[in-house]
């Protein structure tokens, strides 16, 4: 065997079945995000099993069309009987959608234990964890050459096909539908008064879950299918404002996560201290994970650590001020060994900057001592905060010992500069109410 | 266990297993079960109350990645990886480690908790499975007991296990009883228990922690993948019959142990079948009898009320055709015909509503085949009408609807003015207003 035939034959089937499910499922899941529909996802997944299991046993064996048309029925059977419960019943949504598709999957897999003896294609494994890698190309072409002709075709896996029909039906419908379906997932209730049925859109959403789900099944298994419906799309969602990025992200990671998952399992024996494959299947979930996580912490603008580190930076940014106006307090007082506020992580970087900055510098005896430039920034944030101490009392009318904490915070909002707020005024204001001087308006700062 | 029977007698097999005749083993298993099933309604209760219902569905997900941990990490320290606490401890460890998953993933900005909940369990799930495919190359023969944790395997519950379901049971009734006021405070006022000082973050924390024992211990009989089901069914169910929490958790321990008990006896009877199913389709069987069947909030019940209320309306519609017809010719009787054609009725809708009229005593038939109201339906058609034009009126009057526009309003409302509405009504308009029906 050459080497591109090994590869089509064993490696391309897999890789190609976990890449097109994860790819069809994440844009499917984009919808089902943004509608906070997840669940349904989950619900309609599971409750596959027992329209997949019926399909087989009806057709007689594995092919699209049964399977197509068990998808539409579960999608319409498991959301008309979550609705009906959850209107009729007055059971709360969450629930009923657990009572619904708990009961259609236990029936599934009692139908399958029943049907177990006479279907070599489907048993309890496959429903779990998929069976990507039972997926091969028999009489793969062994050369380049060999693609084009129809007998290397013959054999084409059918997984592979279903799958890559099924993202055809989901990119033609997600195309033919978009304004539609963005309106629907955006504003239901515009939709509605423009018209559009939400009702509809739903139900149209929801076969299109279930047709992804049935032909991700058989790689996947149905628990794993929830991940790839639900995860791609949160990624996204973090990473983009807009829907069409927001589809094409959602299939990049998940192209990605197919591609990264089937290789991790395939080759942990090179990576990995273990001595034989692992289930692809679970590698593109635990992939999926760890996207995930990487997203949650370091997405650029709603990642944790990135929100951390931009509160950080805040935070830093006003302890130099604070720092420079300590500065300028100490130079007033001629006090040799001022206190400063450069306590802590905050107040150590704090001081870094102001050095970095040159707006400060060490003396041979120890103490920072302002430059002229930091001197001149100093001078601004002090005269901040005393021009605010005055029109507080003055105009305000709080009393001379309440102003300070206030002052401390207006200081250092770029918003709020007292001497724009004031006018001309602000020229007549020597002192501030503790009858310190207000340092003189630098250059630039003049209204 | 008893030992596999033959498929004809599988009837007789499951009887004598529902009555406790099947052997020692399979007696306690069933009990065990069906202590389970008691401890996962009254939780399933609280998780329910607290719509909290599908966060132990990650929770128990996560109980599959849990037991393989703990089954890898015991082979390759050298302890007895059969050893079935340890194997419980790791899927606990697991499920509370899905459960900080869910939270930390809802603390990030745009994710919302059902899209955390879908990509924890399967997140965790896929781990599992990745664990499973290297313990099933690991060749020491414990496959299939850890793939028993799957969908459920009532013959692997030993003695101490079902002991141990019982003690659960007993924990979490106790739990329920001692804490009940702090418990439903949590369930239903959340902010004011926090006013009070009770603390509700409290509460969610035992709940959950009571859903965690509940998962854990329920792994071997219902298997990872459904042991949700057995917290929220039951609990669901429960919620049709009654209106009180008390009650509702009376009802959900009994319908999730009746539920349980049944399922593992169907198990016991066809030992081919994973239990966990069979124990879900027996819940979702109570359930379904529930969602028709409960006296006030059932199905069949709400659609009887319906069709009583419809009846009602369908009479005095009746009752107030015949006077205005009577108004119209006071010398001809209105025959069947003449009614149909005045309401737009069908013949068989007609004759159903002059049944219950007659039937009533409000209207009579005339020798000459036609139909008058007797002196109770003439006070009663009298009354509604009277109703109609003070509704008419008032509208006209005060809501400035246009006078070509009230009619539909009034063909409904009428029949829903009580006597303290209408005296409102009377006291609302000028005094010319019709006058009160004698």
């Amino acid at each position: 065997m050459s080497p591109l035939q090994t590869f089509l034959t064993l490696d391309f089937p897999a890789l190609a079945a976990g890449v097109l499910a994860a790819v069809s499922c994440a844009l499917v899941g984009c919808f089902l995000v943004l509608r906070r529909m997840s669940l349904m996802g989950d619900a309609i997944s599971h409750a596959a099993l027992p329209g997949l299991v019926l399909a087989f046993l009806l057709a007689g064996a594995a092919s699209p069309i049964p399977m197509l048309l068990g998808a539409v029925a579960v999608g319409v059977l498991t959301t008309v009987l979550t609705e009906t419960i959850h209107r009729w019943g007055r059971v709360e949504p969450g629930a009923s959608m657990g009572v619904v598709f708990t009961v259609l999957f236990a029936i599934g897999v009692l139908l399958l234990e029943q049907a177990a003896g006479r279907n070599v294609h489907l048993d309890a494994d496959c429903v779990l964890y998929g069976q990507m890698e039972d997926v091969a190309w028999i009489n793969a072409p062994a050369s380049l050459a060999d693609l084009f002709t129809p007998a290397a075709w013959e054999f084409f896996p059918r997984e592979v096909a279903t799958l890559a029909l099924a993202l055809t039906l989901t990119l033609g419908l997600i195309a033919l539908l978009f304004k539609e379906l963005r309106l629907a997932s955006f504003d239901p209730a515009l939709a509605t008064t423009q018209g559009f049925n939400a009702d509809l859109l739903r139900y149209v959403l929801m076969t299109l879950t279930a047709v992804v789900a049935v032909a991700s099944f058989e790689a996947v298994g149905s628990i794993l299918v929830v991940g790839m419906l639900v995860v791609p799309a949160m990624i996204a969602h973090l990473l983009v404002n807009r829907l069409a990025p927001m589809l094409a992200v959602a299939a990049a990671v998940a192209a990605a996560a197919g591609a990264i998952g089937y290789a991790a399992g395939a080759f942990a024996p090179r990576w990995l201290p273990v001595d034989s494959s692992l289930s692809a299947a679970g590698m593109i979930g635990v992939a999926l994970g760890v996207m995930l996580a990487l997203a949650a912490l370091f997405a650029p603008t709603h990642g944790l650590l990135s929100r951390r580190a931009r509160q950080l930076a805040l935070a830093v940014a006003v302890r130099r001020e604070d720092l420079l106006a300590d500065l300028h307090r100490a130079a007033e007082q001629r006090d040799p060994r001022p206190a400063l506020r450069s306590h802590g992580l905050v107040g150590a970087l704090a001081e870094r900057s102001l050095l970095r900055r040159r707006e400060a510098a060490r003396t041979p005896h120890g103490p920072l001592a302002l430059t002229p430039l930091g001197a001149e920034r100093a001078a601004r944030v002090v005269r901040a905060h005393r021009l605010w101490e005055a029109v507080l009392v003055d105009d305000l009318g709080l009393r001379p010992d309440h102003v300070h904490r206030a002052a401390e915070r207006l200081e250092h909002l770029a918003a709020s500069d007292p001497d724009a707020a004031l006018g001309p005024r602000a020229a007549d204001i020597r002192r501030d109410p503790h009858g310190k001087p207000i340092p003189a308006a630098p250059h630039g700062a003049q209204p | 266990m008893s030992p596999a029977p033959a498929i004809p007698h599988w009837t007789h097999q499951f009887l004598k297993a529902l009555t406790l005749q099947a052997g020692l083993n399979t007696t306690t298993v069933l009990l065990g079960v069906a202590a389970l099933g008691l401890a996962a309604g009254v939780v399933g209760t609280f998780t329910l109350l607290r719509r909290r219902a599908l966060l132990s569905d990650a929770l128990s997900h996560a109980g599959l990645p849990g037991v393989c941990a703990a089954f890898l990490i015991a082979t390759a320290l050298g302890y007895n990886a059969r050893s079935l606490p340890l194997l419980l401890l790791g899927a606990a460890v697991f499920g509370a480690l899905a459960v900080l998953a869910v939270h930390a993933l809802t603390r990030v900005p745009r994710w919302k908790e059902d899209a955390a909940i879908g990509a924890a369990l399967s997140v965790f799930f896929a781990f599992g499975v990745v664990l499973l495919s290297r313990i099933q190359t690991l060749d020491t023969g414990n496959v299939a007991g850890i793939q028993a944790f799957i969908f459920g395997q009532a013959a692997a519950i030993s003695r101490a296990d079902a002991l141990a379901m019982a003690a659960l049971a007993v924990a979490v009734v106790a739990l329920a009883a001692l804490a009940f006021k702090e418990l439903r405070l949590a369930c239903f006022d959340a902010p004011f228990a926090a006013v009070l000082g009770l603390r509700p973050a409290v509460a969610d924390a035992l709940i959950l922690a009571a859903a965690l024992l509940v998962t854990v211990l329920g792994l071997q009989a219902v298997g990872v993948v459904l042991i949700v089901a057995l917290l929220i069914i039951p609990a669901a169910a429960a919620r049709f019959w009654t209106e009180r929490l008390p009650a509702m958790l009376a009802i959900a321990g009994l319908g999730g142990a009746v539920s349980a008990y049944t399922g593992a006896a169907l198990s016991a009877a066809a030992p081919g079948l994973p239990t966990g199913p069979l124990i879900v389709c027996a819940c979702g069987v109570w359930f379904a009898a529930s969602l028709a069947f409960a006296p006030s909030r059932g199905l069949v019940a709400r659609l009887r009320r319906r069709a009583a209320v419809a009846r009602v309306i369908q009479r005095q519609n009746l009752l107030r055709t015949l006077l205005e017809l009577a108004a119209e010719r006071p010398d001809h009787a209105a025959r069947h015909a003449d009614l149909a054609r005045a309401r737009g009725w069908s013949d068989a809708a007609t004759q159903r509503a002059l049944a219950h009229a007659r039937r009533a005593g409000e209207i009579r038939r005339t020798p000459d085949d036609a139909w008058t109201l007797t002196d109770l339906g003439a006070a009663r058609a009298a009354r509604i009408a009277h109703a109609r034009n003070l509704w008419t009126l008032y509208l006209i009057t005060h809501a400035d609807v246009a006078p070509s526009h009230v009619d539909t309003s009034a063909e409904e409302v009428e029949h829903l003015l009580g006597p303290d509405l209408v005296a409102q009504l009377e006291s609302a308009l000028p005094p010319n207003a019709p006058a009160r029906p004698a």
